[in-house]
């Protein structure tokens, strides 16, 4: 792989993390209000999936999606504005955290019904495929999604017609709070998926380099008339389900990872309703920065200081998202309803 | 051009003109292909077209209602055909949280270019689970455009219309107009979509309706003009938005209003429109506004109960003459 190619995805990964670090942050500041579900943990599956896409292939995404519009290319700071609700953010202020939008870049949305990225991602395939085009569409679910109707419906329209359409589950191992194999009979996603003539793979979605090639080799796949793909990576979030959400229903000896620790601190922490530090994330292990970071020092792809010089580079990025967000206008009321009626207004309506 | 159709095949004309205009036109649903589409809409179009663009899917409501959410994000323009209204409870989540939201919360980023054709009303004896009217829930959704045709030539219009149009659209079909005959112009210039239809002029009440209750208030209307009160009858034509002008209009001129609907008079449709215009009116009514709705129940499966459950041709002349005497006795009070 190109030097530059890993060194664009850690710096993909430092960006997001850094820039949800900071929207906690803010969120705890008022700046951010409502729900805001944080991605730490989960990096490489966005660097390493987005990075594998065309640029006129579609994302389709979910409620935990910044980080996927960051590794896309819409700037932090339109990301930022709209976490704000600043008309300069990619939804103009009308989405918010869980709905980002950018046409441009064929990010088609952030949707916060669990499991409604399934059929907008086969109806895009539907279209492409219609019309013929080269295109595949990537969609985002997480575990939870697994046991909605619209995951089945979608898997089995996606197979009958051989549509273009990569599917990939952020296999978090929660639905909200909800541990998978207390929602699942059959916890093991990728085999649920069989049912439906689409082929599944479970990769270690902690690791960047896997997530990129399986990525590359589904998407050979299906442009080269193979059909669905699906994807299953396994992965972590640091923290909890949203900020709502400080994550005190999952044991804290398992967010602690491996960490050699007091058990009694350990239980004593399962009481506390607060949200882990920086200084504690940051023990948790194995984290997937750290281990891509290792790996291309260790490898002597990147110096060390190369490493550094990108978690101040993109430590810059995230201050000046916020400078651009604070001081960017709020919507106004005509703006929304333009938005509202954008679409009829060259119609005469009565 | 004109020529006597059925609903029907006036739907399957709209369609037909449409796909062959445009080829991101296409439609899907339960059995809109091979077999024809259950109410026949879809007669013809599978042979002509192929099956991309006429698709037969699994019976997965909101599945494929979502596929047309997504599809219509790319800019093609699909038709999606929802088998009953019945069925269209499952495919909600893709109507409010998917269409209706999309454009406003991308900050108008993207269009939406929907069209979701339901068959929908009381038809005969098909009992609760196959026998309502769903409007009001449809009504009170912000992004969300209703069309109700209640002739052919309407259904004619409104679908074309509805297929160029980039809001999502839903068009509400009644499934006892399906058979109802009328002329169709094909050449005619066809008014705004949600423009309402004064069917018959009248100067002593307006009885305003919509959808199949449109067509019996006019034959309600030539039972009373026989008894000399003359009805104004208004078909809405459209649920959302409602064109209040054309209503205001007429309560000007007549001073009193028998809102007839087919749908639960409970927040129905019914109750929309009369307090609107009790708002806008008020000073000119001589009468309170008055609802004849079906009745808050499941529909009963039994013929002669099923009946009685919504506004019959004697039951609106019958509300429609009280209505006429009430504001007589007000006046003369």
């Amino acid at each position: 792989m190109e030097r530059e190619t890993l060194r664009h995805m850690l710096r993909d990964m430092l960006l997001s993390r850094a820039f949800e670090e900071r929207a906690a942050e803010e969120y705890t500041k008022g700046n951010i209000v409502g729900f805001l579900h944080l991605y730490p943990g989960e990096e490489a599956v966005a660097a390493g999936v987005i990075n594998a896409v065309g640029p006129s292939d579609y994302i389709v995404s979910n409620y935990r999606e910044h980080a996927h519009a960051l590794v896309r290319g819409t700037p932090a700071r339109e990301v930022m504005a709209e976490l704000f609700g600043r008309t300069t953010g990619m939804s103009k202020g009308m989405g918010g955290s869980m709905h980002m939008f950018d046409r441009e870049r064929r990010f088609m949305g952030g949707y916060a019904i669990v499991g409604q990225t399934c059929p907008i991602a086969t109806g895009i395939a539907y279209a492409v495929a219609m019309r013929g085009l080269p295109e595949v569409v990537v969609c985002f679910m997480g575990d939870g999604a697994i046991n909605q109707g619209t995951f089945h419906e979608s898997l089995n329209m996606a197979g009958l017609w051989r549509l273009p359409v990569l599917f990939v589950c952020e296999n978090n191992h929660y639905a909200i709070g909800t541990e998978i194999h207390r929602h699942s009979a059959v916890p093991e996603v990728f085999k649920r998926v069989a049912a439906y003539n689409i082929s599944a793979e479970k990769i270690d979605g902690m690791d960047v380099l896997k997530v990129y090639n399986a990525t590359k080799q589904a998407l050979d796949r299906i442009r080269r008339g193979g059909g669905p793909q699906f994807i299953e990576c396994e992965t972590y979030r640091y923290r909890g389900h949203s900020m709502a959400d400080p994550g005190t229903t999952r044991p804290a000896v398992e967010l602690k990872g491996f960490q050699a620790d007091d058990p009694l601190t350990v239980a004593a922490r399962e009481f506390e309703f607060r949200y882990p530090t920086a200084d504690e994330l940051a023990a948790v292990g194995p984290d997937n920065i750290t281990l891509f970071a290792d790996h291309l020092i260790g490898g002597e792809h990147l110096a060390e200081a190369e490493v550094e010089q990108l978690r101040s580079e993109v430590a810059g990025v995230v201050d000046d998202a916020v400078a651009f967000a604070l001081q960017s206008a709020q919507p106004t009321m005509d703006a929304a309803w333009g938005h509202l009626n954008g679409n009829s207004r060259h119609e005469t309506l009565m | 051009m004109s020529q006597e159709l059925l609903y029907w095949q006036a739907l399957n004309r709209a369609m037909d003109h449409e796909m062959a205009a445009d080829e991101s036109v296409f439609t899907l649903g339960e059995d809109v292909g091979l077999y024809g589409g259950s109410y026949r809409v879809t007669e013809g179009l599978y042979a002509k077209y192929g099956e991309w663009r006429v698709r037969d899917t699994p019976i997965s409501e909101n599945g494929f209602t979502g596929l047309g959410v997504g599809a219509a994000l790319v800019g093609t323009r699909p038709v999606v055909e929802i088998m009953t209204i019945n069925f269209m409870l499952l495919a909600l989540d893709s109507i409010v949280n998917g269409a209706a939201k999309i454009p406003f919360m991308s900050g108008g980023q993207f269009k939406m270019p929907l069209v979701v054709r339901v068959p929908g009303g009381i038809a005969r004896q098909l009992a609760a689970q196959h026998a309502q009217r769903l409007e009001h829930t449809l009504m009170n959704v912000p992004g969300l455009r209703i069309a109700v045709p209640s002739t052919p030539q309407d259904a004619y219009w409104q679908l074309r219309q509805a297929i160029a149009s980039d809001d999502p659209i839903i068009l509400l079909e009644h499934e006892v107009l399906y058979f109802t005959k009328g002329q169709v112009d094909f050449a005619a210039e066809a008014p705004p979509m949600h423009r309402a239809a004064v069917r018959r002029a009248g100067r002593d009440l307006t009885i305003i309706s919509y959808s199949r209750h449109a067509v019996l208030a006019q034959d309600a209307a030539n039972e009373l003009a026989k008894e000399g009160i003359e009805a104004e009858v208004i078909d809405l034509r459209s649920l959302r938005p409602i064109d209040w002008e054309t209503c205001v209009k007429s309560v000007e001129k007549t001073h009193r209003v028998l809102v007839v609907e087919e749908d639960c008079r409970f927040a129905g449709a019914g109750a929309e429109i009369a307090a609107t215009l009790t708002e806008r009116c008020f000073y000119s009514l001589d009468a309170p506004i008055q609802r004849l709705a079906g009745l808050d129940m499941p529909t009963p499966f039994n013929g002669p109960l099923e009946a009685a459950t919504i506004p019959q041709i004697p039951d609106i002349v019958a509300a429609a003459r009280a209505l006429h005497r009430a504001g007589q006795e007000t006046k003369a009070a």
